[in-house]
């Protein structure tokens, strides 16, 4: 019984940390038809800067949940106005560019911080059910991703934000024929997407041990995540980290937790085989 | 048409030859061997990606197949001709299964990219995962992230004893390198390359033409695939060890990026992207002032901006315009051959 | 003598709730020539395409030359000696008109006889000055001669084209409605077309596609004169 609990909430855990390294991804994705490969990278930077203020005397949660995003949103920015914005409507072009930026950015957190292993310690304290130990850490992180999502849901369904942005996603020359700027659309979409990968590598920080290259481990997982999710946002999201955070799970417990990311894996090119246009290109059609 | 195949294939001949006589005087025969490995590697991709239109996001696997396949082969057989082929056959019959899985299945762009980026990172994550003595194929154990060390190199065909290394390795590479660069310009002079090209073009008109476009591909394919395991093999040689990092993403974004300078579209550009890249990152090695990585990123987004059809292109472009003869590489042809997968 | 090269049996095609393609019964018989006609949504580019093979039809069959071909690919279609245009000119802008050609030619016959097809089919068309162009810079109206020229090099025995004519001037047009008739001393053509002019200048036989079903078949003047079909290309209800 305990050691079905325990499960459970690793299951939890296993979707909640697909849907945080996926957000980002996601936003830029579903909304510019972007693949952003130096995901990765900013969750790695949003990591870095949250360990440099928390050594430099702030509270951890300010680190994670504001500073983070923003420091990471602000990045993105830039990188937005003097690389992406040129490629609009070039996917592979952005990819490659973006690719681009991702060893960069690897190069310069080399050169910043080292090529050691950083890391801070877990600000919430661990605990047990019945004879197995948890991790308290697991259920912040369950917690903000359902946050995230119901704050994602809100901003497109109920600002005026959002029905710009549910619009453009349809369809972006109908968004600039109605008079938005698509420029200040796609900008702000990739801060608000950087920003997510921001806060996802903040948050995760207090897990792993941070190198330069520790964003490699995320864009494979959240890559798979967003194009197997397919056309709709949110709906997409759930259901593919739901579908990709069982399996996985499943198969860490049972063989190894290579085996589950294998297996992972193996689920992603499966689907993508089966359903080419992602499980909402399918099902759930319509949907946010 | 056959009288410009032979003055080409001449042309090859001669330049290859100086350059094989006059290269190790500029650079060790050492250096210059993993330069022309390199070389065929960013010729593979070059090859389905210039001229077939599929952007492989894994070229890298079939890279790192082609090691490990030479590596167990040759400690179990404990000789290098056979364990060869096996580096060129196991990556071709295992692109041809990928193939045929995503060509069958209509998987372009995107979808195709994160196919064959998972695929890599499975083969990487597996291999590394195999450190136990319970991965054992014959003789040889994967041994996980340590590698394959201390295999039989190269030898001469049939007898063992005989290796072949240092200088006589140069060449033996160098020979193997214009041997697949003249089977590639012969396979894209002929039908089926023409064929390759018009489907890069325009899938759809080329299988409403009567072409079975989903088993061309999966050949073309399965060729590159075959000649980055041959390269593999070949790296095994020289490295005399083999490791998980060989099918790491980074080494796969590393052939895109040889193959976007050197020049899409190319036969040369891609082998010179790589040679010069990797002498490059080479030269940067030995000082610690900038970083590498950050380096060829830097590289890559520069020439995805400014100069997206690389550089043998353009350079072709200018010597043409300079000497009056009207450019028979336009921009827009290079971009095409990319954007067959802009989405 | 009238041997039938084309024939779909109660035809259907649904997307979700809507009915594109309504059991259509359709034949055709060789060297015959055919425009199908309606109005936009009619039915007529989703009977070309179940029967092209882009897409596979929820119900019927279709047959060429007796073989049954319901749900073959269109590369399969292609190989019986079907030449096949579709609407928007999908031709390889990145080589030359030359090589578009050679490519058609190259699937039915050897090297050499694939360069001498080219050359015949370049100079019938009169693609002699642009045949060495890059096809992307040329202009929409030797684009679509040029895929002309990739459906007759393959010697086809059936002809489908999807709205040949659109975007064409009027010199092009004539010269195309040449073309035609004489392709039809080998082979059967269909053709999708909303230009009346440009059916009444080459057509007999219409087929009048309305809500993805036949509504009548008839001779060119006989079809216009009818009321029905006024009515239907006017907006009035049927």
């Amino acid at each position: 019984m305990d050691f079905a609990v325990v499960v459970l909430v690793e299951i939890l855990y296993a979707i909640a940390s697909l849907v945080l390294i996926s957000a980002g991804l996601a936003v830029v994705f579903g909304m510019m038809k972007v693949i952003n490969l130096a995901h990765g990278e900013f969750m790695m930077l949003g990591g870095y800067v949250t360990i440099t203020a928390v050594n430099s005397g702030v509270n951890i949660f300010i680190a994670m949940l504001i500073i983070a995003p923003l420091v990471v949103g602000l990045i993105g920015l830039i990188v937005e106005r003097l690389v992406i914005r040129h490629l609009y409507g070039r996917l592979v072009d952005t990819m490659l560019a973006t690719w681009g930026l991702s060893l960069f950015f690897i190069g310069i957190a080399t050169m910043i911080f080292g090529n050691t292993t950083t890391g801070i310690s877990s600000p919430i304290p661990g605990f047990s059910i019945g004879a197995y130990q948890v991790n308290g850490y697991n259920f912040f992180i369950i917690v903000v991703s359902i946050l995230l999502i119901l704050g994602v849901l809100f901003v497109l369904k109920s600002t005026r934000l959002g029905l710009i942005a549910r619009g453009a996603m349809q369809r972006s020359d109908m968004a600039a024929a109605l008079g938005y700027s698509s420029d200040r659309i796609y900008m702000m979409t990739f801060f608000v997407g950087s920003a997510l990968s921001g806060l996802a590598g903040a948050v995760l920080a207090p897990l792993v041990g941070l190198v330069p290259t520790s964003g490699g481990a995320f864009i494979a997982k959240a890559f798979i995540t967003v194009v197997a999710g397919g056309p709709s946002l949110v709906a997409g999201l759930l259901a593919s980290s739901g579908l990709f955070g069982i399996v996985g799970q499943v198969f860490s417990f049972s063989v190894s937790p290579v085996m589950g990311d294998v297996a992972m894996l193996i689920a992603a090119v499966i689907l993508l085989r089966l359903l080419p246009q992602g499980i909402t290109g399918r099902f759930f059609k319509g949907k946010l | 048409m056959t009288q410009s195949w032979q003055k080409e294939l001449i042309q090859t001949l001669i330049v290859a030859l100086m350059l094989m006589y006059l290269l190790p005087f500029a650079i060790n025969t050492f250096t210059l061997s993993i330069l022309l490995i390199y070389g065929m590697l960013g010729l593979s991709l070059g090859l389905i990606w210039g001229f077939g239109g599929i952007l492989c996001f894994g070229q890298a696997a079939f890279f790192g197949l082609g090691a490990y396949a030479y590596a167990i082969a040759a400690v179990n057989i404990g000789e290098s001709t056979i364990p060869l082929l096996f580096a060129i056959l196991v990556p071709a019959m295992f692109a041809m299964l990928l193939g045929a899985m995503m060509f069958y299945g209509r998987l372009a762009d995107v979808y195709l990219g994160v196919i064959t980026l998972v695929v890599t990172l499975i083969l990487f994550k597996f291999i590394n995962s195999t450190a136990g003595p319970a991965y054992v194929i014959g003789k040889a154990r994967l041994g996980g992230y340590n590698g394959i060390p201390g295999f039989q190199t190269l030898n001469v065909p049939g007898s063992p004893d005989d290796y072949i290394w240092g200088d006589a390795f140069y060449y033996v590479c160098f020979v193997a390198l214009v041997v697949v660069y003249l089977l590639v310009t012969w396979l894209l002079r002929s039908s089926f390359g023409r064929v390759a090209m018009g489907i890069r073009e325009n899938d759809q008109r080329m299988s409403l033409m009567g072409y079975d476009t989903r088993a061309r591909k999966t050949i073309l394919f399965a060729i590159g695939a075959a000649i980055a395991g041959f390269a593999g093999g070949l790296f095994a040689n020289w490295a005399e060890i083999v490791t998980p990092g060989l099918f790491s993403l980074g080494q796969s974004a590393e052939i895109i990026i040889w193959c976007i300078v050197g020049g899409l579209g190319t036969r040369l550009g891609p082998i010179l992207g790589a040679a010069g890249l990797a002498y490059l990152k080479f030269l940067l090695g030995q000082q610690s002032l900038i970083d590498n990585t950050l380096i060829t990123g830097l590289i890559l987004v520069l020439f995805v901006l400014f100069l997206p059809k690389g550089i043998v292109p353009a350079v072709a472009n200018l010597w043409a315009a300079s000497f009056g003869r009207r450019p028979k590489n336009s921009r827009r042809n290079v971009r095409r051959a990319r954007g067959g997968l802009n989405g | 003598m009238a041997e039938v090269v084309l024939e779909t049996q109660n035809l259907t095609m649904r997307f979700g709730g809507v009915v594109a393609s309504d059991n259509v019964n359709f034949k055709l018989n060789a060297r015959e020539l055919r425009c199908l006609i309606g109005p936009n949504g009619a039915g007529k580019s989703t009977f070309f395409k179940c029967v092209t093979g882009l897409l596979t039809p929820s119900d019927g069959q279709v047959f060429m030359r007796g073989d049954d071909v319901t749900g073959w690919a269109p590369h399969q279609i292609a190989s019986l000696g079907v030449g096949i245009k579709t609407q928007v000119p999908s031709v390889m802008d990145g080589l030359s008109a030359f090589e578009n050609i050679w490519l058609s030619a190259r699937r039915f016959l050897n090297v050499t006889e694939a360069n001498h097809k080219t050359d015949e089919v370049v100079s019938r068309l009169s693609l002699n000055n642009i045949a060495n162009a890059e096809l992307g810079r040329l202009a929409h109206g030797e684009r679509q001669r040029v895929e002309l020229g990739i459906v007759l090099a393959g010697d086809p025995w059936l002809v489908l084209l999807d709205e040949p004519a659109a975007g064409m001037t009027a010199e092009d047009v004539e010269q195309m409605t040449q073309i035609i008739h004489e392709m039809l001393n080998t082979t059967a053509v269909v053709i999708v077309e909303h230009d009346m002019q440009f059916i009444r200048s080459i057509a007999s036989t219409v087929t009048v596609f309305h809500q993805g079903a036949v509504l009548m078949e008839d001779h060119v003047d006989r079809v216009m004169a009818d009321p029905t079909v006024r009515n239907v290309y006017l907006g009035k209800n049927a």
